[in-house]
């Protein structure tokens, strides 16, 4: 009877690996590479790469041969400065600032000293993509251990400069001190002269997080005064000499193909260069006036082809649902049929998910120059090599000669993986032969960017009388696997994916699938305990084991003072939470809603958040507050509507986004395990927010909203 | 057709070369390199583009070069004062509100424009005044907070 039991991939962004580039290109290879200052250089690779170093190289920033595992470097200069390196990306997650907290850190030097150079695939060491929460977790540690090699090395500077053992002198402040005899070396002086460049097993052993003195403190915002200033220049905002403005002739609707084309109007403006290659129409001009006066004045015909809308969505997703079989993307323990019929309460309920949009404020940009068959550019993306490797396929240049640089970016939300606007602007500028800055409009980027794939949720359950889990069936339709594991201890488990064929570009979004499957299992919980007439907390404790879940939920509880005391009409608690990426999260919400006009409003929010060690308390306060207020978009009202391969509501003002207004009294209580490792918190805070406020709303109507969003035009049936 | 349009901003004269029914936001950022003004919709929408006119905020995506021409244009460049953060940008950076930053300027300019009228305004206010500025990140309370601390700041020093 019973399965065996299978442990899921963990899913990478599962996206992006299929999303092929949108235009394709022909060119010509070349080569190029990099510089180092004088002074100290130390490399982290892995531990047994050096063994392979010979055998296996990979291309370099300044076209050494380097061993392939190289994930993190740093340089001390002969000023002292402190230069590390991390292909990794600011996007507003503050990691500028945590990493280089990590390095000052373990490195004994003050903050200030700290330059982190970030995402150049010039002079930053290869980096997968700043995704799933892993910049903490990997990136942190590997600069700590060539942080705190690199310290080693200067210690072995002065040991030999004084001709002592190494062993008992200490570093600390910038400077390497003999205690035996007070003298002191400060590391600009032993950096000085020497061009050092060791690649060091990243072995060494690290400072605790209870002995931190850098890290973990609140430290501000690495360059705020820039951003405060409108100083700090976003991608958008980058000139180059003879720059001109790209525009890119989109389609009417998904999938269509060009059948007809005229351009000798267009042609014609005087200073404005058109190309097409292939489906690829586009401008650039002057200024972006011309360049869309320029696609304006272009005659193009296309063939559409016939699509679905999204008021069919959730049929067309379980219609389209491909033949399973894939045992990675199922898990079965014990017998669902034999907890079923073992239950005391059953319950069965489909749950839905929308499509929704990141909207970061800063749209695709980006800005391209060739120079003797070199291609530079500049983009807000949070996949930089990605990007690189994208546009040499394109146009079929090697690597080394192309360049991408991110400039801290005006947020993505797991929105920004592809090189779109790169490869439009980078083929312009090969056109035009002058640099090309191409920057999407609002509605192109609620149109031509990707979504997060709306989905179909399907639980069947069961509890015995005493209130334990006899039976935990799930099936998730097209949003992914992220969060599908039930952290509560059924016996009798079948959690599936079902993959289906999807009307809309998907991709990576904050949290990624684990949203959706936390509304839907959280929902469920809830329904369970009150069929059990349990407490729903009460229910949670009593199903789980999970130690680092349980302190989040009771910290939660206690903090927002649940339960419930006095019952007001229209007033409404829910709880909710879970595990993720390494991270703990448990969210409590009150909620009012109005009996006549059913008006849902969030009146406040505690969420209790553990990642082990915090690195910036400042910085993960506003990470956690800041995706509670995101995820209250997707629980209350956004929804990309679609009909016929078109956005019909491509716009801020048909997608109704959190403002002032909809933002709650948010407390975020935050849990240092200092014993423990760091994770990310870029994701995991948003999962708890859609269920506790559903949970909330039911509790204050009786009315169980299964589709996210819940409330996109208010409560209509406001039972109060 | 492209005409020589005089417009002050931040104290300063300028001269743009510009088709007068360009947004000024174009003007600002592609014709004169203030990019501190940021483009986010297009629509008037999120107040991203948020600028001074006459001391009143207004999105500049939604305003005709020609129609900001003799009239003083405040920019985020021109808050700080001989090295000298404004209040608002103080209590901004202070309180660190903001995460990628990308709206910021417009928080910022929204807020001084609040406080020219209001200067003593309850959070109701400032919701109000802010209701038309997004902020993806979701730093709300923390910007709140700092136009509180901004006003506090701007009393103190008035008096």
């Amino acid at each position: 009877m019973s399965g065996p039991s299978i442990k899921f991939e963990p899913e990478s962004e599962r996206y992006e690996f299929r999303a092929g580039p949108m235009h394709h290109f022909d060119l010509a290879r070349r080569d190029f590479f990099k510089f180092l200052g004088a002074g100290i250089a130390v490399f982290a690779v892995a531990k047994d790469s050096l063994a392979k170093q010979e055998t296996a190289p990979t291309r370099g920033f300044h076209q050494e041969e380097l061993p392939k595992d190289i994930t993190a470097w740093l340089h001390v200069g002969e000023d002292g400065g402190v230069t590390a390196f991390t292909g990794k990306v600011e996007i507003g997650q503050n990691i500028r600032t945590a990493l280089a907290q990590t390095v000052a850190d373990e490195l004994r030097v003050p903050f200030e000293s700290v330059t982190m150079v970030t995402a150049d695939t010039a002079l930053t060491p290869f980096d997968f993509g700043t995704v799933g929460s892993r910049s903490m977790p990997t990136m942190s540690p590997q600069l700590r251990r060539v942080s705190a090699a690199a310290r080693d090395l200067l210690v072995g500077a002065a040991a030999k400069e004084w001709n002592v053992a190494a062993e008992g002198l200490t570093a600390a402040d910038g400077k390497v001190t003999n205690p035996a005899t007070g003298r002191s070396l400060r590391y600009a002086e032993l950096a000085r002269g020497k061009t050092l460049a060791q690649n060091l097993p990243a072995e060494d052993p690290v400072t605790p997080a209870n002995q931190w003195k850098i890290a973990g403190k609140p430290i501000p915002k690495k360059d705020g005064r820039a951003f405060v200033t409108g100083k700090h220049q976003y991608t958008p905002d980058l000139q180059r000499p003879g720059m001109l403005h790209g525009k890119v002739l989109r389609p009417p609707s998904f999938g269509a193909t060009l059948t007809s084309f005229d351009a000798k109007a267009a042609q014609a403006m005087s200073g404005v260069v058109v190309v097409h290659d292939g489906d690829f129409i586009g401008a650039a001009a002057a200024n972006e006036r011309d360049a869309s006066k320029a696609l304006e004045a272009i005659h193009a015909e296309w063939k559409e082809v016939r699509q679905t809308s999204s008021k069919e969505l959730y049929s067309y997703l379980k219609q389209n649902a491909k033949a399973s079989g894939n045992e990675r993307s199922r898990r079965i323990k014990g017998s669902v049929e034999d907890g079923l019929s073992a239950a005391a309460h059953r319950l069965d309920a489909t749950y839905t998910i929308a499509f929704i949009a990141h909207a970061p404020l800063e749209p695709r940009a980006a800005l391209a120059e060739w120079s003797d068959g070199k291609l530079t550019v500049w983009t807000g993306s949070q996949r930089p090599f990605a990007v690189r490797d994208e546009l040499a396929n394109v146009f079929h240049v090697s690597e080394n000669n192309v360049r991408v640089i991110v400039p801290d970016t005006g947020a993505a939300y797991g929105g920004k993986h592809t090189g779109d606007a790169a490869l439009e602007a980078a083929r312009l500028a090969r056109a035009a032969g002058h640099p090309v800055k191409v920057v999407w409009t609002r509605e192109e980027e609620f149109t031509w960017a990707y979504f997060r794939p709306a989905g179909v949720i399907e639980i069947k359950s069961g509890i015995a009388a005493d209130g334990m889990l006899t039976a935990w069936e799930f099936h998730n339709y097209n949003s992914g696997m992220s969060g599908i594991e039930t952290p509560y201890a059924a016996p009798n488990q079948h959690i599936e994916f079902h993959a289906t064929e999807c009307p809309l570009r998907s991709g990576s979004y904050r949290g990624l699938a684990a949203t959706a499957n936390f509304f839907a299992r959280e929902s469920h919980m809830d329904d369970l305990a009150r069929a059990g007439q349990a407490d729903p907390l009460e229910f949670r404790l009593k199903n789980l084991s999970e130690p680092r879940l349980r302190a989040v939920f009771e910290a939660a509880a206690k903090s927002f003072g649940w339960p419930r005391k006095n019952i007001q009409e229209g007033q409404g608690f829910g709880i909710a939470g879970g595990l993720e990426k390494g991270g703990y999260v448990a969210t409590c919400a009150e909620v009012a809603v109005d009996g006549t006009s059913g008006a849902v409003r969030v009146v406040r929010i505690t969420t209790a958040f553990e990642c082990g060690a915090i690195v910036n308390p400042d910085g993960l306060r506003n990470q956690v507050i800041g995706a509670n207020i995101q995820g209250l978009g997707g629980a209350l009202f956004e929804a990309i509507e679609f009909e016929n391969g078109r956005i019909t509501n491509p716009r801020f003002s048909g997608y109704r986004v959190p403002r002032f207004r909809d933002v709650p009294e948010i407390e975020a209580v935050l849990l240092d395990r200092k014993d423990l490792p760091s994770a990310g918190a870029g994701e995991t805070p948003i999962m708890g927010v859609a269920p506790a406020v559903g949970n909330a709303i039911f509790e204050a109507t009786g009315t169980r909203l299964r589709s996210l969003p819940m409330v996109p035009q208010g409560l209509p049936a406001a039972k109060t | 057709m492209a005409k020589p349009i005089q417009l002050e901003i931040n104290g300063k004269r300028y001269t743009v070369q510009c088709d007068p029914e360009t947004p000024l936001l174009s003007a600002l950022r592609d014709e004169l390199g203030l990019t501190g003004t940021k483009y986010g919709c297009g629509e008037g929408q999120c107040g991203a583009c948020t600028v001074l006119l006459s001391g009143t905020p207004r999105r500049s995506c939604q305003i005709p070069v020609s129609a900001a021409a003799a009239k003083p244009i405040t920019t985020i460049e021109g808050l700080e004062k001989d090295g000298r953060l404004h209040p608002v940008q103080q209590a901004f950076l202070d309180a660190e509100a903001f995460q990628c930053a990308y709206c910021t300027s417009g928080m910022i300019l929204s807020s001084v424009g609040l406080l020219s009228t209001n200067p003593n305004p309850s959070s109701a206010d400032i919701v109000q005044s802010l209701q038309g500025n997004i902020c993806r990140c979701g730093t709300h309370p923390r910007i709140l907070g700092a136009v509180h601390q901004a006003a506090k700041a701007m009393r103190e020093r008035a008096r």
